[in-house]
């Protein structure tokens, strides 16, 4: 099918791709000349590795005055496969990350149920493990996409939303040993963060597949990331998965907390507001070219991006490469988890003009994720939360890439 | 009888061990809509105007309009309008949020730091502010569950998938 001619063609393209997917390459210096005297010894062995000095991709940090409430944003554009690093997972806290000794932290277990019980980090560290892969979704994610000016890149687009490999007990283990009552319906969980944040979860998805963490991506939980406890609760808003988990109190209501009541609600045009919005619908973002990335000339490239859905696992990724006249399979790289992230592919021929890049998913319950206006028409303009409108990225003559509505 | 619950309870990992009573009430601080785990104590608005102003006017506005952080007060009427105000007063559902989130995650920087009597003054003066209860109303674990909130009713069940298309069934999905 391919001669060498294309096949090389292709290979320059995805050189120049991960050029500028990955910033801090240093491609523009001179060649290394092959070495024939007396060379260096490198670096020693290391307790704990760190990444190469010429790596420099980071969180985006927010412009505020309380850094305490604040979110960073996961660098989405310079990803590759479906992981995130914890050290680049994204952040949202109320109240600051607390310093927790583990030796100290205990998580309490009571309300409706026959055993209250108190737990030691070791203790549920004991208890049989498992490992899972889940995103987690800030439901503020794209929340800036409502409106008129959206993200200029995939962080600032996007960047709420992160893949992890979590390690932990089931939470069903736990509420098993206490001896849940019959009339149990409720979870309030609380953090340890010096505003105890909380939120009330349902008692059926706390026995379906939600985890009490201690361990991500093979270590410990990062303390921005709930050390030494925390939920991960899959394919539901990042709020509930509450981090620095202390106590869970068993209930027959939800509390109606603020952060499920005057937050994390989605403000309807008729006036009222959707409570209890859990499900993370389907979304689909490509990773490149996206916004602020170049183009270095016509040629072939690989268009990639990630897909995930708090229904399950992703069956199909469509890209447009013509403002959306036409839609095409992208590949899908395995593995494809329920709620996880999957790595699509797609490859993509630029033949120098202005193009708009789009890429829509649909998940194995058969929904197709919707465009800005198919969400607006429904949602209006003040629900805040739940953006996962179709992305458009605008390759400009030049090479350049930006949000194609700026 | 005894025999089922000890093979029940020999099924169990047997980890963790049992709290005290006492250990439990000090770490429950989970409060109610319908009021349950609300403290002893009592507050007014008249109380509560001196503490606002010393401990919240600073973030929240010395009348609850918002300043560095979120307004508390006004915006009764504006959900449906282009620029709806979300405030305790035109959104909260129930009244026993404010003393519970006032309770655990205020002030801000120094969250921990008002008595059960400072946090329902304050909470009372919040719903002053927005007109829900009289400047000498006294606030306490038996009247804060009953203050009626004006948006009580203005929260409905997750309808979605509501927007697009679901492949397969080949119809279009409709809003509620």
């Amino acid at each position: 099918m391919e001669d060498t001619q294309s096949t090389r063609r292709r290979w320059l393209g995805l050189t120049a791709a991960l050029g500028a997917g990955v910033t801090a390459c240093k491609r523009s210096g001179p060649e290394q000349a092959e070495e024939t005297g007396p060379r260096l010894l490198g670096k020693p062995v290391s307790a704990y590795g760190e990444r190469s000095p010429y790596e420099t991709d980071t969180r985006a940090l927010p412009n505020t005055r309380t850094p305490e409430a604040a979110s960073s944003r996961t660098p989405l554009q310079d990803s590759c496969g479906i992981l995130t690093p914890s050290s680049l997972h994204y952040e949202r806290h109320h109240a600051g990350v607390p310093n927790i000794d583990p030796a100290r932290h205990r998580l309490l277990l009571h309300g409706l149920v026959d055993r209250p019980l108190i737990f030691t980090v070791d203790e549920i560290r004991r208890m049989p493990s498992v490992s899972h892969i889940h995103f987690l979704e800030c439901s503020g994610n794209s929340g800036g996409e409502w409106g008129p000016k959206t993200g200029r890149d995939a962080s600032q687009s996007c960047g709420l939303a992160s893949c992890s490999e979590w390690t932990g007990v089931p939470l069903s283990s736990l509420l098993h040993e206490a001896g849940v009552q019959k009339d149990a319906k409720w979870l309030i969980c609380e953090g340890a963060d010096a505003c105890k944040m909380q939120r009330s979860l349902p008692l059926d998805k706390a026995m379906q597949d939600t985890l009490v963490a201690w361990g991500q991506n093979g270590e410990a939980l990062r303390p921005e990331q709930g050390y030494p406890l925390r939920l991960v609760v899959p394919g539901w808003e990042g709020n509930i998965s509450v981090k620095w988990l202390r106590r869970i109190k068993v209930t027959g209501q939800p509390y109606m907390v603020r952060d499920e009541t005057s937050h994390y609600t989605d403000l309807m045009p008729d006036g009222t507001a959707r409570i209890f919005t859990f499900v993370m619908d389907a979304k689909s973002l490509i990773t490149f070219p996206s916004g602020g990335q170049r183009l270095n000339g016509p040629g072939s490239y690989e268009v990639t991006g990630l897909a995930w859905s708090g229904r399950g696992r992703i069956e199909r990724v469509e890209v447009s490469t013509d403002l959306g006249r036409s839609w095409q399979n992208a590949n899908l790289q395995e593995p494809r988890l329920p709620m996880a992230f999957t790595r699509f592919r797609f490859p993509w021929k630029w033949d120098g003009s202005a193009a708009v890049l789009q890429s829509r998913c649909t998940d194995e319950s058969g929904y197709v994720q919707p465009s800005k206006e198919e969400l607006i028409a429904v949602r209006g303009l003040n629900s805040q939360f739940h953006y996962n409108g179709i992305k458009p990225w605008k390759v400009m003559p030049d090479g350049s890439v930006t949000n194609a509505d700026a | 009888m005894l025999m089922p619950n000890l093979v029940a309870i020999l099924a169990l990992l047997a980890v963790g061990r049992t709290p005290t009573p006492e250990e439990i009430r000090a770490w429950d601080i989970s409060v109610a809509p319908d009021g349950a785990g609300l403290p002893e104590g009592s507050g007014t608005a008249a109380a509560g105007k001196e503490i606002y102003a010393n401990r919240c006017a600073r973030c929240h506005g010395a009348k609850g309009e918002g300043r560095d952080s979120v307004p508390v007060a006004g915006g009764q009427g504006t959900l449906k309008s282009p620029k709806p105000l979300r405030t305790v007063g035109s959104y909260w559902p129930y009244a026993t949020t404010i003393f519970d989130y006032v309770s655990r995650a205020m002030p801000f920087d120094k969250p921990g730091t008002l008595s059960h009597d400072q946090v329902y003054a304050v909470t009372a003066y919040v719903l002053y502010l927005n007109g829900i209860v009289a400047e000498d109303a006294m606030i306490d674990a038996r009247s804060l569950p009953k203050v009626q909130m004006p948006n009580r009713n203005g929260f409905v069940p997750d309808p979605r998938p509501d927007v697009g298309r679901t492949r397969g069934s080949g119809s279009a999905r409709k809003a509620r």
